[in-house]
Order: C-alpha cells, then structure tokens, then sequence
C-alpha cells in the first residue's frame, strides 16, 4: 500500500500511516489531508507542524489532551480547545493529523 | 484530585537495551497517565541507567526513548525518584542524569526539576505510601 | 501498612531478594515464588541473605518448591510454606504488592 506523490510512492501500513518517517514531506502531508477529506488551512498546518516538532523532541506522539494544552499555550485557547480541534480533524485531533504529519498511530489511541 | 485518586508507583529496575521492561513500562506510564491518578516514577539498581544522558542507539536499530522522559511533565507527571545509592554503585552522580523539567502550572508556570535523589530508606518510605505499585 | 513482596528469581542470578530485602520495612512480608525459592535453601553460599531481617515475614510458595524437588526441611530458619490460597491470603490482607522482578 502506497501514496503517490508526484509519481513517487510513499508505503503506507493498512490505516494509512507511512512506514518510514523520513518520507514525509508537505506534498506528501497534502495528498494523505486529501484522502482524509480535509482541506489543509493554516490552522491545519500549525497542528501538523507542531506534531512534528513535539515528536522530533520527545520521540512521542503526545496525547489529544496534550496536543491541545500545548495549542492553547501557542495560539490561544480559541484555537487550543477541544471542539475547535475537533472541527479542524473530526475523527481525532491525534490520529488524524499524526497520519498527516507523517507520525506513527500516537500510543494508546483507540 | 477527588477522593478516587490513588497512589501509583511504577518502580523501574532494568536497564533501558537489554529487554523490553524500560519502554514497556514507559508506555504504560504515558498511556495510564490519562486516568488522572497520583502517579510517582521509581529508579533504583540498574532502573538508573535508564536516565544517563547522551544515549544514541543509531548503532544498535532500537528505538532511543531516552527523550520522552522529558516529556512526562506534559502529562502531569512530576516526580520522579532516583535512588541516590543505586547511582553510587554504579559509578553514577546526578550530573550523569539528563535534565528533566516540568512547568508547575500553581505556581505561574515556573519551571521545576522532575528529578529528586531519595536515599535508599527515603525509598522504602515510598513504596510504603503507595496504593499501587507496578513493577517493571 | 504492610507490603507483600514477591520475589520470583534466584538470588544467584539477580540481586532482586537482596535489592528487596533493603528496601523492606519492619513487619513487611516476603514471599519467594518460581526460581525465587532456591533463596531460602539452607547450606548454600547466600544463606545467611536473610540473616538479621528477623522483623520481616517469609514465606515459600510451597508448589514452586516441590517442583524443584526441594524439601521444605531444606528451608533456611524462619521460612513458612505457603500455598496459593495462602498467597491470596498474604495479597489480601497487605495493604500492597510490590513485584521484584
């Protein structure tokens, strides 16, 4: 299973997130938002970038509750709370923009 | 905290490479974290060495988990006590442990140390506190 | 507010029984269970380990014992034989269990 990227394929495992982390690129982030039907805003990019970070840091996908106090502390709790999130990924804030942010599924998401 | 929180202790003995305790207990930290409990990290005998700092496994095709320490702060879990005789033994001070910090949101988000060096009967107090203690 | 700790390996491979024996408080219990009970066999080099924790309770579990062809008249002083309702009892009636792997 693979994503097409401008005629290169990226693999992917069976829930669709990629199998080598360093194959991650924003085209890539693009073409996995648009599979998911979600259409990439700046919201959507501060979410995904801010993942990338977090786990180039600790290595961890953090958790929902964590991804969004860290928002709020970022830019502000109209952006940073949970219905906001929600409405930029409605199925999970985490699961979501970890698949498009190129992040293996975050732990102990169900 | 309501009255249902309870005392969890997870007590960390090996060292991180050479078997799955280390990472397995990690994640069970970081996942039971969202239960809200009272949670406090045990580092004695080799458990230590799962806080050295300057860990880098590129040569040995594991996962270096030695950074998501750092961010247990995140889920609200701040203590973290490290025997002071078991570092000893092992040749070890707290110099050689990496720095981890948590921000203290009842006191203006001051930045705090995670890390506290008990003695060995300071730990034993400890595990006598405990409602639950999980051993890895 | 006494624990229960379980000890499952030999004390001639890890330092487990020895590590746990530090860090038990007076009227705490030891229970040595599968490779754990070769540590309360009298007549060996680690057989004086236990000496002066006379204020800590010990005990076998008798069935990792007998699978290892162990008589309990081979048990150091002091040691008890339990059973598995007899270390249900011990997990029920401590306010805690500690593992020592």
């Amino acid at each position: 299973m693979a994503y097409d990227v401008n005629g290169t394929t990226v693999e992917h495992d069976e829930e669709g997130y990629i199998t080598n982390l360093s194959d991650w690129s924003e085209d890539l982030a693009k073409v996995i938002a648009d599979q998911e039907e979600i259409n990439m805003t700046d919201e959507h990019w501060a979410v995904v970038n801010f993942l990338r970070d977090y786990y180039e840091e600790y290595q961890i996908a953090p958790a929902v509750r964590v991804l969004i106090k860290a928002i709020k502390k970022e830019m502000g709790p109209e952006v940073g709370n949970n219905k906001y999130m929600y409405e930029l990924f409605p199925y999970g804030p985490a699961k979501q923009a970890c698949k498009i942010a190129g992040l293996p599924k975050p732990t102990g998401c169900v | 905290m309501s009255e249902d929180v309870k005392k969890f202790l997870y007590v960390n003995r090996k060292a991180p490479y050479g078997t799955i305790y280390a990472l397995e207990s990690l994640e069970v930290v970081l996942i039971g974290a969202a239960f809200d409990q009272d949670v406090s990290l045990a580092f004695l005998d080799d458990g230590v060495f799962q806080l050295t700092r300057g860990q880098d496994t590129t040569g040995i095709g594991m996962k270096n988990f030695s950074p998501t320490f750092r961010a247990l702060g995140d889920y609200d879990v701040t203590k973290l006590y490290v025997e002071r005789e078991s570092l000893e033994e092992r040749g070890l001070s707290a110099d050689d442990l990496q720095e981890i910090m948590y921000e203290d949101e009842d006191d203006d988000w001051a930045e705090k140390p995670s890390i506290r060096i008990v003695s060995r009967a300071e730990m034993a107090d400890i595990f006598a506190e405990q409602d639950v203690v999980l051993s890895f | 507010m006494a624990t229960l700790h379980t000890v499952n390996k030999s004390p001639f491979a890890t330092k487990a029984l020895q590590s746990c024996l530090a860090h038990a408080r007076d009227g705490d219990v030891i229970l040595m269970i599968e490779d754990g009970v070769y540590g309360a066999t009298a007549g060996t080099d680690l057989a004086d380990v236990l000496a002066g924790h006379s204020a800590l309770k010990i005990y076998v579990l008798e069935p990792d014992l007998q699978a290892r062809g162990l008589d309990t008249g081979r048990l150091l002083d002091g040691v008890s034989t339990v059973d598995y309702a007899g270390f249900v009892d011990l997990a029920a009636t401590t306010d805690r269990t500690m593992a020592w792997l």
